[in-house]
């Protein structure tokens, strides 16, 4: 799975969150998003359910499971969940370190 | 709903967690179930997983397996439990540490794993097995009651984190029902135990069944966070 296939599986997961909450924010949803942090455009229980769907997302859509609140997303001093594209790239590092997940 | 209920049970391959099973398929739910090792029976409409409820890899495998055949969960009953009754200046801590693994991070895995799959649903019952031996401060159970007593706490908050998802999160504490988790206890302390309960009986499977129903019920959907202790306890 490619990164930009990532990011567009965790915008369409977050679209799909803000739009089951209200309208969308004036701003365009980019990689740039903030998820964590004053300017996030979501609460925190928003952050947690939108983190499930991409699971969720990963794992019905391309065969790929993954845990995402693992020990070191948890454990980092920067958090991976901070933005679309930070947590992107995680989930690119997971897929890579774990042989089962090769690229297709 | 659409279609029968989906009914996850953990540690089906005897005691209650088989009468479950069999009381959940008489009632028209299609049922899955696990253990470590094979159960000697089969069922129509249930199927089994070889499964540790304490390896991440064996219960997301599981978890897996129930979305592609039938995409949601309705009911989890975390049944699997292990015991060993010592006084605790003899418990080796390799048998405390089993406990909880066993009893109180499973439940945690498969309840985390469970919430995932109803949250798409909007809809979900966490059925917990607590037990009696948490109120009644069980001398020579103090690691095993511990393991419960976690059980309950956790069950209690996860009803509030849920709440919003439509889960509910209950937990069913039976009294001493005639399984191999108390068959090396002496009658005499059984019976000890039964002496101290408003109903001095062994408990029954059926008891067991009657409050998980309940809890899994339709209706209950303003009921979580509770504890019933079977027996008066």
């Amino acid at each position: 799975m490619q990164k930009t296939e990532i990011t567009e599986l965790i915008l369409s997961c977050l679209r799909g969150n803000l739009e089951a909450a209200g309208p969308l924010p004036a701003e365009p949803l980019t990689s740039e998003t903030r998820l964590l942090g004053r300017s996030a455009v979501l609460d925190p229980l928003g952050l947690v359910q939108l983190l499930v769907d991409v699971e969720l997302q990963l794992d019905s859509a391309h065969g790929i499971a993954v845990t995402l609140a693992d020990e070191r997303a948890m454990s980092q001093k920067h958090s991976p969940f901070r933005s679309v594209g930070t947590l992107s790239d995680y989930i690119d590092t997971l897929i890579q370190e774990d042989p089962s997940h090769a690229r297709a | 709903m659409p279609g029968p209920e989906i009914v996850l049970i953990t540690g089906t391959r005897k005691g209650i967690g088989r009468h479950l099973a069999e009381h959940f398929v008489r009632k028209g739910a299609l049922v899955e179930g696990c253990s470590r090792t094979a159960p000697d029976w089969e069922l129509e409409n249930y199927t089994h997983h070889l499964a540790d409820v304490t390896s991440e890899a064996d219960v997301r495998r599981m978890m897996t397996s129930i979305r592609h055949r039938h995409n949601r969960l309705d009911v989890l009953v975390n049944n699997t439990g292990i015991a060993s009754m010592n006084h605790t200046v003899l418990m080796p801590l390799e048998s405390a540490a089993r406990i909880m693994n066993t009893n109180f991070l499973g439940t945690f895995l498969m309840c985390r794993e469970s919430a995932k799959l109803m949250r798409q649903q909007k809809w979900g019952r966490i059925i917990n097995l607590g037990s009696i031996a948490v109120p009644m401060r069980l001398a020579g159970e103090s690691v095993y009651a511990a393991s419960k007593s976690a059980i309950t706490t956790f069950t209690q908050i996860l009803a509030g984190e849920l709440a919003g998802w439509g889960i509910t999160c209950n937990v069913v504490s039976p009294a001493p029902i005639e399984t191999d988790l108390i068959r090396s206890v002496p009658p005499e302390k059984i019976q000890h135990i039964l002496d101290r309960l408003p109903i001095s009986r062994l408990g029954r499977y059926e008891d067991v069944a009657h409050v998980v129903d309940f809890f899994a019920h339709r209706a209950s959907d303003a009921i979580t966070g509770q504890v019933i202790y079977l027996g008066g306890a």
